[in-house]
């Protein structure tokens, strides 16, 4: 994936995951790509609290973790976001739900939010440029989660076209203009003008904001 | 089984050992019904006198525990008579331990009624058991033992009342004595066989059976309870260990690739990663499969939202649920559905499908529809005769309807009340 997002720019990151053996894999990882794990945290609470006490650029978390194992993480996620408004927040999810993705695309204004599946800490380079597109503001949710939406036929997905359907999917996927070009191999302009189509046929009204790409990811989320 | 009723219907039963076995059940009803009064008695006596000092306490309540061996060893003399009798009724308790075994027995009314029955036979079966062997065996037989009396004693008392002390009259009366013996021996199967009947009659009664099967309903119910944690252990162990190593290998992997420098190498990376991605995906659609976190988190309806997402045909999903319901009934209720859709999927050829889900006058109606080619049998799938018996373990129902040539139909009822309200999203 090409990295658009500027790579260069450090990072101050909270880290919440259960599992020591990912904990220093993501420590690790995120350390040799230049970046600051400012605190490394094992649940909510601790989250919380590291958070309160950093203040960092961008925080990753599990969805699954202590105490009650079901979804602390994402729960945290949703009420630092509310706490601190443009917070960046990462969830990693070990498979991915819709129910999860609209909860947390649903906080602030859906903007500086990432949902991945776990497997995606693999990708390391894609891993790493989600995570600067998300704590530059961006919005970046699983393919997979868009495939699952793209499987629906009932929705408004339906007035779209194949072409319109690949274009939404990068956009949820948190590239640019200029990404979705090179990887589809057309020129900018048209993306420009499927991006248009896509906002026409979803009923968003034209506005100046960038966000209205994730209000097209979101009102699939919705559907 | 042969009982003494249909040996006294057959004609060799004056020479079959049945009238021995008569005599037998009656004979030892009387004695054991003697000593049964005397325990009893002598229990409730020495209790009532002790309870004064406490001693007397755990006294009365063994007395109040007899009805157990005394039923316990009428049951078993039952066979002497020829009937078969389903042994100990009581429950098994729940954790070992003389304690626990107290409270299980003192709670059964299987208990008191072995102790009402013990009750009653100290007092007043025994007595008839020993009447009807004097009169009906013992008169006879002593009656033809008269010449051998007279024989010793120059002269026999018969039945007490009138005294023979001529050969003649001996002869006749152990004549009289012979004949009689006929008859009695009738007589007495009759009695052992009608004593047998209260017997049985007061030591299994309906209340039993169906204590018996309010009990196996709760086993069942245990059964499925400990089946869905087996469920969630195991899905949390995959969780927790296989699929957290996998990612970190998968992290290890991709740091490795940046460092390989391309070549053979990287390419044997590569593969490795793509391998370990497969793997990854593989067990998140397996853990997925054993027990769903959306269905435990969001609860029904976002689970069969996602189960509609996944489905290969496309399904309309149209829900009217009030919040979250019992536990046990929405994973009963969410499994139903996926079977439903992947047999719509496997099987049915359909174009489309449809979930309905509705909660009315206190119940849970989910329908699942296809409009497929039918003629699904629930007698030969196992996927839905399983999930079938999971639905009546709630009280619930599961039913089949398709026709060859479709459309196939569904349907899942299952009382039950919401037990919270559903979360809101962001909340």
């Amino acid at each position: 994936m090409p990295s658009e997002p500027p790579r260069t720019r450090t990072l101050r990151i909270v880290l919440a995951e259960d599992s020591v053996l990912l904990r220093e894999g993501l420590t690790g990882l995120l350390t040799r790509f230049g970046h600051e794990v400012v605190a490394a945290v094992g649940d909510a609470d601790a989250l919380r609290a590291a958070v309160a006490e950093h203040e960092p650029d961008v925080v990753v978390t599990d969805v699954r973790m202590p105490p009650g194992f079901q979804d602390e993480g994402l729960h945290a996620a949703v009420q630092l976001r509310e706490e601190r408004p443009g917070l960046p927040v990462l969830v990693l999810s070990q498979y991915v739900q819709r129910a999860y993705a609209a909860e947390l695309l649903d906080s602030g204004d859906g903007s500086g939010v990432g949902y991945l599946l776990k497997d995606r800490v693999g990708q390391v380079e894609e891993f790493v440029d989600a995570l600067a597109e998300v704590a530059s503001g961006g919005t970046v949710v699983d393919p997979e989660v868009v495939r699952q939406l793209l499987r629906r036929r009932r929705d408004p997905l339906a007035r779209l076209t194949p072409r319109e359907r690949e274009v939404l999917a990068l956009i949820a996927e948190g590239r640019s203009n200029g990404a979705i070009a090179k990887a589809l191999v057309v020129s900018e302009a048209a993306v420009g003008k499927h991006i248009g189509s896509i906002l026409t046929k979803l009923d968003l009204p034209p506005a100046d904001d960038v966000h209205r790409r994730v209000l097209a990811v979101l009102a699939f989320l919705r559907s | 089984m042969r009982n003494i009723w249909r040996a006294l219907g057959s004609r060799g039963y004056l020479l079959s050992p049945w009238p021995w076995r008569a005599v037998a059940y009656l004979a030892s009803g009387a004695v054991c019904g003697a000593v049964v009064l005397v325990v009893i008695v002598s229990g409730v006596v020495v209790g009532a006198a002790l309870s004064v000092v406490v001693v007397g306490l755990p006294l009365l309540l063994l007395t109040a525990l007899a009805g157990i061996p005394v039923a316990g060893v009428e049951r078993w003399r039952l066979r002497i008579a020829g009937q078969q009798v389903a042994a100990g009724q009581h429950r098994v308790p729940a954790v070992p331990g003389l304690r626990a075994w107290l409270s299980t027995r003192l709670k059964e009314a299987a208990t008191w009624r072995e102790l009402a029955y013990a009750v009653l036979f100290g007092l007043v079966l025994w007595p008839l058991d020993a009447l009807a062997v004097v009169l009906l065996a013992g008169v006879p037989l002593s009656m033809a033992c008269a010449p051998l009396v007279v024989a010793v004693d120059g002269e026999a008392k018969v039945v007490k009342l009138w005294t023979v002390d001529s050969w003649p009259g001996a002869f006749g009366v152990a004549v009289l004595g012979l004949v009689l013996l006929a008859p009695g021996a009738y007589a007495l199967g009759c009695a052992a066989g009608a004593r047998a009947e209260l017997a049985r009659a007061l030591l299994t009664t309906k209340a039993e059976d169906s204590e018996r099967v309010t009990e196996l309903v709760r086993s069942r119910v245990r059964l499925v309870d400990a089946f869905e944690a087996e469920r969630r252990r195991i899905e949390r162990d995959l969780h927790d260990g296989a699929q957290q190593r996998l990612v970190a290998l998968t992290l290890t992997l991709g740091l490795a690739r940046l460092d390989a420098p391309p070549g053979p190498l990287a390419d044997q990376l590569a593969k490795a990663h793509a391998d370990a991605d497969g793997a990854l995906a593989e067990l998140r659609e397996l853990i997925h499969g054993i027990h769903p976190k959306v269905l435990a988190d969001y609860g029904l309806e976002a689970a069969l939202t996602d189960a509609a997402d996944r489905s290969p045909v496309p399904v309309d999903l149209d829900l009217d649920l009030p919040g979250r319901l019992p536990r046990p009934v929405e994973t009963a209720a969410y499994f139903v559905a996926r079977e439903a859709l992947a047999n719509v999927a496997k099987h049915s050829g359909a174009q489309t499908a449809g979930i309905h889900g509705r909660y009315d006058g206190g119940r849970l109606v989910l329908r699942i529809e296809d409009d497929g080619c039918g003629g699904a049998d629930m007698s030969q799938g196992t996927g839905l005769t399983g999930l079938a018996d999971r639905v009546s373990v709630l009280d619930g129902r599961l039913t089949l309807s398709s026709p060859p040539g479709g459309p196939t139909l569904l349907r899942m009822e299952i009382p039950c009340r919401p037990s919270r309200p559903a979360r809101e999203p962001s909340a």
